[in-house]
């Protein structure tokens, strides 16, 4: 079971945090902190995993970097890191085709939109889809339905079809 | 970028943003934050606020509590906005809440009712969206409000709800398997639903299920391999592929499964033979994901029931995996390489090279994992070489958690597979110092032991040597700064009981070096209480030995601290300490003799040797003894009496014998405990953390007219036997003279200690064969790797490897378990099994589990029956417990105690040799029927507490 997916910056300021399991937000930012430590201690040109006991008992992490964000999922050994590795490909795929060339500003400015399609990707602590193209078809479904009330209009951003949730 | 308000959000929240941004400091984003949390906590409560706006708010709140503030005020705002009819606002309540509520925060039960209406909506999008929160929100309690509308869910003819619906389950099944466990059913059928989506959502469920329980699912193998198949084969839409490869997760959750089912199961792995082939051969080995299910098909060849063909396609694949230059192939194939190597145990001769360069490697990841690979293959012939190697990286990492496992992982090959026990001091003597209080204090007891017990071979030289180094290697350490409490206590122990015991070191620098220890370490009252007692073996020996000895003034000022300590244990030591000042030599040496350490104390539950006693009692007209169960009131009285008889009115020792052994025996020693037994209570101390003998001022008599026996005797000590388990070769074993002959041979005393000798001359010879380290990476490979002797299985399986021996070695075990196990019952001396304290983790540790679980390591094996014979030969000497007794308590016995060592000198002195266990006085006659009872497979026992409460209830 995937245990969390975080996105942090290179200064460490998270962007997005999502817990599959609940934890109080002291034990969110302290995990944080501490993943924040041991990415930031990684050589470049070394796996893209790490155990470390930080994370609870017999889980493990991948992280993955974008740019200025580092891509963290915590997992326990029900998964499979490479896998993992090609999931949070799937993540940004996806993210690049909603915003078009997603940058970290906007994932800070949408990150409720973010966490939507993170709710397509994984769901309750699993994998349920693997196609970026679905993921977007599920969202453009959403967004369809939003336009009906028109109770809110809204500026859209430069990428059709879509407004902060 | 941001403050072109392009995002949709209003200006407030990109300043915000943009402000923390460039926030310098974590102290000045807290106040920015604060602020905000101020500017939102009065606006969000104003009347009438625009639904926009609150929208915005409850995003503002998700940020700051993302930020690691809390935004607990305005959660409740956060459920109102579910329940808002624009699925806009909606979907924003339902993602603020499930991240900021858990399951059991008291406003769930405020958005139960909004789920269930959301549930049945005719808007797919907002069942979805229910769901969603379904997975996350809803806990034991509530399941039953729910669970009824999502079960009828999973028949909606979108398969996105049907998904969703089969994951909503799938958590209330993790929450709660009971209030789901009549509807299990429902994931088998939907495995069957016609959107492989679906159907993959069923895999989770199903995947715990049978990590839960294996057996209900066997039926559903043929199924599994099917989809297996047909995904694999391309069946489904084009847009489940990922990369060309068809719905990976979907094949890596199947193969899991797969792995599970197959386990130890022929018929069923047999069945996945053809599809797992398949898809490794068609897997793509230049994509990432391709080599996912590549390594998932490895675990699977790994885990199910072995075949050959998949077996070799799998090292292939791993080979690769480790030629690669991808580190995360590396170490995917470090992995698999630590999983196939259970089942061919040579496969890692080919990858030695790669795997030295993953040692070596920056990496700390792949590091680590080779280390745990190279735990899983250490073999006698590679241990000195991979120990050192963990060692070294154990020293150079802060991470306590790994360091703790490093730690017990390298006490736990230095235990199992150490080529010489002055090696295995020195190893212990690392691991200690770097992380002392990190590993378990078995740890500490298990190496005091092997010091005690030495090589357990008639080569006296070697254990002095062996003693000496150790004192040394002490007397070097102990002047370091803050050294790890259970190091002390091994430090101080060893100190007392050998540090003068060569001569090299005069007992007042010895006693000084302990002093300083007490005084440095003065908040650690186990350590002190080691050290006093150290101290005071010190003294005795040099006064026993006839020499002036004479306590240094730190000596004698600690103790007056430690007389007035609060703790009582150490007040005692201190007392005691006292009153052995003013004993003579001969006393002294009865109460601590030199290198009695490896004495065993027995305990005789049935008291036999009270049997003349109790009968001459009754002659006299005495009352029999009533069983206290069939006892009334009339206890009471002669409880009172022996209570008055036995009040003893200082703290000094007592040597009296009792008069009369009574159901109660009252003590006012502190540590002594009671432990009332069905006819007469043994009374031992149980003083924690002293491993030495003690001086046992409140023993009970054990009557002198049956000394001879010995059987009575019970003295506080390291208990020693078996602890040859650990060491050695395999050669061991290979002594001709089986353990029967042993068995025969150890009644007459004397042969059987020459017989143990030849036995025990035999293992030296491969330890010098053993491999060196070498800077070179081949030299270390074949360090590594070289030795022929295929490793045996740790602990669980404990299937031997091919070594020639092991058929002999295994029969050899048994023959030996057999007379160790059965006679249990014959005996009457009850004895409790030997305590775990000291076997580590060696599940077979006692004797009698050989004879069930023969454990066909073969090293185990050759040392059972040695140590068997050692503590027989050893325990044949009676300790000197009831001689101490006898001594005061009884003048008569004088005369014949005198006698005792002269009767040591012949009979004793071979076992000596043998084990060096021996010391203390001891009669001819308890020779052979102590080696008898041994024979028969009692266990001497230790004053372990636990231990007792097993043995008496």
């Amino acid at each position: 079971m995937i245990r969390a997916v975080i996105v942090i910056n290179d200064q460490g300021k998270p962007r997005l945090v999502k817990f599959y399991d609940y934890q109080p937000v002291e034990k969110q930012q302290e995990i944080i902190r501490n993943v924040y430590g041991v990415l930031c201690s990684r050589a470049e040109n070394v796996s893209n995993f790490v155990q470390d006991s930080t994370f609870g008992p017999d889980t493990r992490l991948v992280y993955k970097t974008f740019a200025t964000l580092f891509f963290i999922v915590i997992f326990d050994d029900s998964e499979n890191e490479l896998a993992i590795l090609d999931l949070m490909q799937v993540f940004v795929e996806t993210l690049d085709k909603c915003f078009g060339n997603v940058c970290e500003l906007d994932i800070v400015f949408n990150f409720n939109k973010v966490h939507t399609i993170l709710d397509e990707i994984i769901l309750g602590g699993q994998v349920v889809e693997m196609s970026s193209s679905e993921v977007v078809k599920a969202l453009d479904d959403i967004t369809r339905l939003q336009k009906n009330p028109n109770s809110i209009v809204r500026v859209p951003k430069s990428i059709s079809g879509w407004q902060g949730r | 970028m941001g403050s072109q308000g392009g995002f949709g959000q209003s200006k407030e929240f990109l300043d915000l943003v943009k402000s923390i941004g460039e926030a310098r400091s974590k102290s000045e984003e807290d106040r920015i934050v604060l602020r905000e949390i101020e500017t939102l906590k009065r606006r969000i409560n104003e009347p009438d606020i625009p639904k926009r706006k609150m929208k915005e708010y409850i995003i503002r709140l998700v940020y700051i509590e993302m930020l690691g503030h809390d935004a607990s005020f305005g959660y409740i705002h956060a459920v109102k906005m579910t329940h808002d009819d624009s699925i806009l606002l909606k979907r924003t309540g339902y993602l603020a809440v499930t991240l900021f509520l858990n399951e059991d925060h008291d406003l769930i039960i405020l958005i139960v009712n909004t789920i269930q209406k959301d549930l049945k909506s005719d808007n797919y999008l907002v069942v979805c969206t229910a769901l969603n929160a379904c997975c996350k929100l809803i806990n034991e309690e509530t399941i039953p409000a729910v669970i009824q509308q999502v079960v009828e869910l999973l028949g909606h003819p979108k398969e996105a709800v049907r998904k969703k619906a089969v994951m909503a389950l799938h958590s209330f099944h993790q929450r709660s398997p009971s209030s789901v466990n009549h509807l299990i059913s429902n994931f088998r059928k939907k495995l069957s639903d016609n959107d492989p989506g679906v159907m993959g959502a069923t895999l989770f469920p199903l995947y715990d299920l049978i990590t839960i329980d294996v057996n209900p699912h066997k039926d559903l193998v043929a199924s599994f391999v099917n989809i297996l198949k047909q995904v694999a084969e391309r069946r489904l839409p084009k847009n489940y592929d990922y990369h060309q490869t068809p719905a990976p997760f979907i094949q890596i959750k199947l193969l899991k499964i797969l792995a599970l089912l197959g386990s130890g199961d022929k018929k069923s792995s047999e069945q996945m033979y053809t599809v797992i082939g398949d898809i490794m051969r068609k897997s793509d080995t230049a994509s990432n994901i391709g080599n996912a299910i590549l390594y998932e098909c490895i675990c699977c060849i790994s885990s199910i029931q072995p075949s050959p063909k998949l077996l070799e396609t799998a090292a292939d694949a791993i080979a690769n995996f480790l030629k690669s230059d991808s580190h995360n192939l590396k170490y995917m194939g470090i992995d698999t390489l630590g999983r196939l190597i259970r089942i061919s145990p040579d496969i890692a001769e080919q990858h030695q090279i790669a795997v030295i360069d993953c040692l070596e490697d920056p990496d700390d990841t792949l590091k680590r994992k080779t280390f745990e690979l190279l735990y899983k293959m250490t073999k006698s012939s590679n241990v000195e070489v991979i120990v050192d190697r963990m060692i070294d990286y154990m020293i150079s990492i802060n991470d306590n958690h790994y360091k703790t496992e490093t730690a017990s992982r390298c006490v736990e090959l230095a235990e199992q597979f150490a080529p010489s026990n002055h090696w295995f001091i020195q190893t212990m003597n690392k691991v200690f110092q770097h992380a002392g209080d990190l590993v378990n204090p078995k740890v500490a007891h298990n190496l005091m032991r092997l010091i005690a017990e030495g090589f357990g071979e008639d080569d006296d030289m070697s254990d002095s040597q062996l003693r000496l180094s150790a004192v040394e290697s002490y007397l070097k350490i102990v002047d370091e700064p803050k050294l790890p409490s259970a190091f002390l206590q091994v430090i101080c122990w060893v100190l007392g009981e050998y540090g003068t015991a060569d001569g090299k070191y005069s007992a007042s620098y010895i006693s000084g070096k302990l002093c300083d220890v007490a005084e440095a370490y003065s908040s650690d009252d186990v350590v002190k209480a080691y050290a006093v007692t150290a101290l005071m073996k010190v003294y005795c020996f040099e006064k026993a030995a006839g020499r002036k000895a004479s306590l240094l003034p730190e000596c004698q000022s600690l103790l007056e601290v430690l007389s007035a300590s609060h703790s009582s244990d150490l007040q005692q030591r201190a007392y005691e300490f006292q009153a052995i000042l003013d004993l003579d030599a001969n006393a002294i040496e009865n109460i601590m003799p030199l290198d009695a350490s490896c004495e065993d104390i027995e305990i005789d539950k049935s008291l036999s040797f009270l049997d003349n006693y109790v009968l001459k009692s009754l002659e006299q007209g005495a009352e029999p003894y009533i069983p206290e169960s069939e006892r009334s009131g009339t206890l009471n009285i002669s409880k009172i009496r022996n209570h008055n008889a036995y009040e003893h009115p200082t703290h000094s020792l007592r040597f009296e014998a009792y008069e009369v052994p009574k159901p109660v025996v009252p003590t006012k020693i502190p540590s002594t405990v009671t432990y009332p037994t069905d006819i007469v209570p043994v009374t031992v101390i149980v003083s924690e953390p002293s491993y030495q003998p003690s001086v046992q001022p409140s023993w009970p008599l054990v009557p002198v007219s049956d000394a001879g026996s010995g059987s009575g005797s019970t003295e506080l000590k390291l208990r020693l036997d078996g602890v040859q388990k650990k060491w050695g070769k395999p050669t061991y074993s290979s002594g001709a003279s089986s353990s029967i002959s042993n068995f025969e041979s150890d009644r007459t005393t004397v042969n059987g200690a020459t017989q143990i000798n030849t036995l025990i001359s035999k293992p030296r010879e491969p330890r010098q064969s053993n491999v060196e380290v070498s800077e070179e990476k081949q030299k270390l490979a074949a360090s590594l790797f070289g030795g022929k002797t295929s490793r045996s299985k740790k602990k669980q399986s404990g299937g031997a490897a091919g070594h020639s021996k092991v058929s002999r070695t295994t029969n050899h075990g048994e023959d030996k378990v057999q007379p160790a196990a059965v006679p249990v019952t014959v005996t009457t001396a009850v004895q409790p099994p030997p305590p775990d304290l000291l076997d580590l983790g060696e599940p077979a540790g006692d004797t009698s589990s050989y004879s069930s679980t023969v454990d066909p390591f073969k090293q185990l094996e050759g040392l059972v029956d040695l140590s068997q014979d050692v503590n027989a030969t050893a325990s044949a000497t009676t300790s000197n417990g009831p001689d101490l007794m006898s001594l005061y308590s009884d003048a008569d016995l004088n005369g014949s105690l005198n006698q005792n060592p002269n009767a040591m000198n012949g009979s004793v002195n071979p076992s000596k040799k043998t084990a060096s266990l021996t010391k203390g006085p001891s009669l001819k006659d308890a020779l052979d029927k102590d080696a008898l009872v041994r024979q028969m497979g009692v266990n001497p026992t230790s004053q372990n507490p636990n231990l007792f409460s097993d043995l008496l209830g």
